[in-house]
């Protein structure tokens, strides 16, 4: 108790310390504003022409501040291109690899962790060398599988082969190792099955390690063009990025529409990221770093 | 005998959890490698079933002029692509790893683009660069410089690429490199401060050599992702003008899924592979005997 006036002065003097931080102009800046000024130049340039005239698009020099805000460019994009299918058709396939990806991995991450079973690390290090082993390496031999199975332009073959990832087992058992194994051991003896215990007590105190698994497979799978540009030909069975690049073809001329699709194809992830910041930063500091 | 039936559901336990997930990794991870290793000695089209022909594929590859271009380009464009990002990634961290007034709009405009996918940011350049009425090359005027071509000049094509891929990822590297510079311990910064180290000298002898496993680690990844360019050439280029950004990636896709010749584009497949393993491999042991680790 006697240790909390001294902590509230410590905590004033740390604010007024902050306050005066906050107005301290710091020759970083001269460093910083170029480099964001850089990173949001063809952010902001999208956005900018993505409202203006397709007239105002052929002007040379540029218009920086178009004379009005023409934002039918996004209602015609909508009726060019079926964008809401492209976008649904992301949708399904994302969610689905997210659950499935949170399931599974769970599932298997708890194996490797905590249960001695027949083979495990043998089965364990053949999981991990599939992590190293470039995507163009398995693309063909995973496109006659795929094929076989009867889901080439479906959007059973952008989901099926993503179902489990080996990024994912090793991320939930790295993570559930680090966890109190007392816990779960007394859950045991009350008699708890194997399946409780993941569901009961593991899962409920992994949130950050889903949330960051969750994010990453989100991000990977929303973004990734090379496996459906192979398996998907039908526009009615396309993702947001095929979309984007036939609509491209398409309108190759109409850059303030090609840009208003563009916002459209980016503002899921943005808004993901906002929400979720964290757990992105998290994510990736973890993919490399232990 | 309790002691057996334990063990025993020990076994059935951890194979029923684990099963469903390493069968998919079986199935699309481990069966693939070893068929497209298979493959690499076949002449197979994905149609007519495969004939074995045994190192063909490999003796052919040194004789092909259009595998040496993309070989080239692959390796011109990782050698200016990874130590851009990892240099521009660590000046960036060190100036936003500070508490500075707009510090977080700062950080929030380098990470941004990590989240836009490669199609959508080859879009957005593509627009940016364009040679009559981009935004680049009107500021560009305005220094004196340009008008460039861009992606549609066969010098600068595989340039424009770079400084694209680099905007794009920067802030992957800072990101790894802002989770570094926290790990920091303050005591060594101050140690080195009262041992009267300047601003420079601290930056050099205590911050980069602690950040030494981030670099590495940030090498070999960008190495990787270097050296398996694609989308954006097949989005903004197909290779061109002429082959001008002809890349391995590309080659091995046009040739398995445009021309049909799948057991050659396997064989590219694994040496892009062995590339891959013996870069990363000397990278580490170069690692190793440079990179200090603090704990």
């Amino acid at each position: 108790m006697t240790d909390q006036p001294i902590a509230a002065t410590a905590r004033e003097v740390e604010r007024s310390e902050k306050r005066e931080r906050r107005f301290l102009f710091s020759a970083w800046h001269l460093v910083l504003i170029p480099i964001a000024i850089a990173m949001l130049i063809p952010l902001v340039w999208m956005l900018v022409t993505s409202v203006q005239t397709l007239n105002e698009t052929r002007q040379y020099p540029p218009t920086l501040v178009p004379h009005t805000v023409q934002w039918q460019n996004y209602s015609d994009v909508l009726r060019l291109a079926p964008f809401g299918q492209w976008f649904l058709n992301t949708m399904i396939v994302t969610v689905t690899v997210v659950i499935a990806n949170l399931l599974l991995c769970s599932l298997a991450g708890y194996a490797f962790a905590r249960i001695k079973f027949f083979g495990r690390e043998v089965v364990f290090i053949l999981v991990l060398a599939t992590l190293m082993i470039p995507f163009q390496v398995v693309m063909i031999p995973t496109f006659l599988i795929v094929r076989k199975l009867g889901l080439i332009d479906t959007l059973g073959a952008l989901i099926v082969p993503n179902l489990a990832s080996a990024f994912g087992i090793f991320l939930l058992r790295q993570f559930f190792r680090t966890l109190p194994v007392e816990l779960e051991e007394a859950a045991r003896i009350d008699g708890a099955s194997r399946l409780g215990v993941l569901f009961k007590i593991v899962l409920p105190l992994s949130g950050p390690a889903l949330a960051t698994l969750a994010v990453i497979t989100f991000l990977w799978t929303w973004n990734d063009f090379l496996w459906p540009l192979i398996t998907i030909y039908s526009p009615s069975h396309f993702t947001l990025q095929l979309g984007l690049t036939t609509f491209q073809g398409a309108h190759q001329t109409a850059t303030n529409l090609l840009m208003a699709a563009n916002v459209m194809s980016i503002i899921p992830v943005l808004v993901l990221f906002f929400v979720a910041q964290r757990y992105f930063i998290r994510g990736i500091a973890t993919t490399g770093l232990k | 005998m309790q002691v057996r039936r334990a063990l025993e559901s020990d076994h059935v336990a951890g194979w029923a959890l684990a099963f469903p997930a390493v069968f998919l990794i079986v199935v699309f991870g481990i069966v693939p490698i070893v068929w497209s290793a298979i493959m690499s000695f076949q002449r197979t089209n994905l149609l007519a079933p495969p004939v074995w022909v045994g190192l063909e594929n490999y003796r052919a590859l040194p004789k092909d002029p259009l595998f040496k271009t993309a070989v080239t380009h692959s390796i011109i464009y990782t050698v200016l692509f990874v130590p851009l990002s990892v240099a521009g990634g660590l000046v960036t961290a060190v100036a936003l790893n500070r508490k500075i007034r707009g510090v977080r709009f700062y950080r929030t405009a380098v990470f941004v683009p990590v989240v836009v996918s490669t199609i959508a940011t080859a879009i957005m350049f593509l627009w940016l660069f364009d040679p009559n009425f981009g935004l680049a090359n009107w500021l560009l005027g305005k220094v004196g410089l340009g008008p460039y071509g861009f992606f549609d000049s066969v010098n600068g094509a595989l340039y424009s690429i770079v400084g694209m891929t680099v905007w794009g990822w920067i802030g992957f590297d800072v990101i790894i490199y802002l989770a570094a510079l926290q790990g920091i311990p303050q005591e060594l910064v101050e140690a080195a401060e009262i041992d009267g180290a300047g601003k420079w000298g601290l930056f050099r002898s205590v911050t980069v050599p602690l950040l030494g496993p981030a670099t590495l680690f940030l090498v070999v990844w960008s190495t990787i992702n270097a050296l398996q360019l694609f989308d954006e050439v097949f989005f903004l280029t197909r290779g061109g003008p002429g082959t001008a950004t002809y890349v391995v990636v590309f080659y091995l896709y046009e040739l398995a899924f445009s021309q049909g010749i799948a057991g050659y584009a396997a064989a590219i497949a694994y040496v892009l592979f062995a590339a891959i393993l013996v870069l990363t491999i000397v990278q580490l042991l170069i690692g190793k005997r440079t990179v200090y680790y603090a704990s």
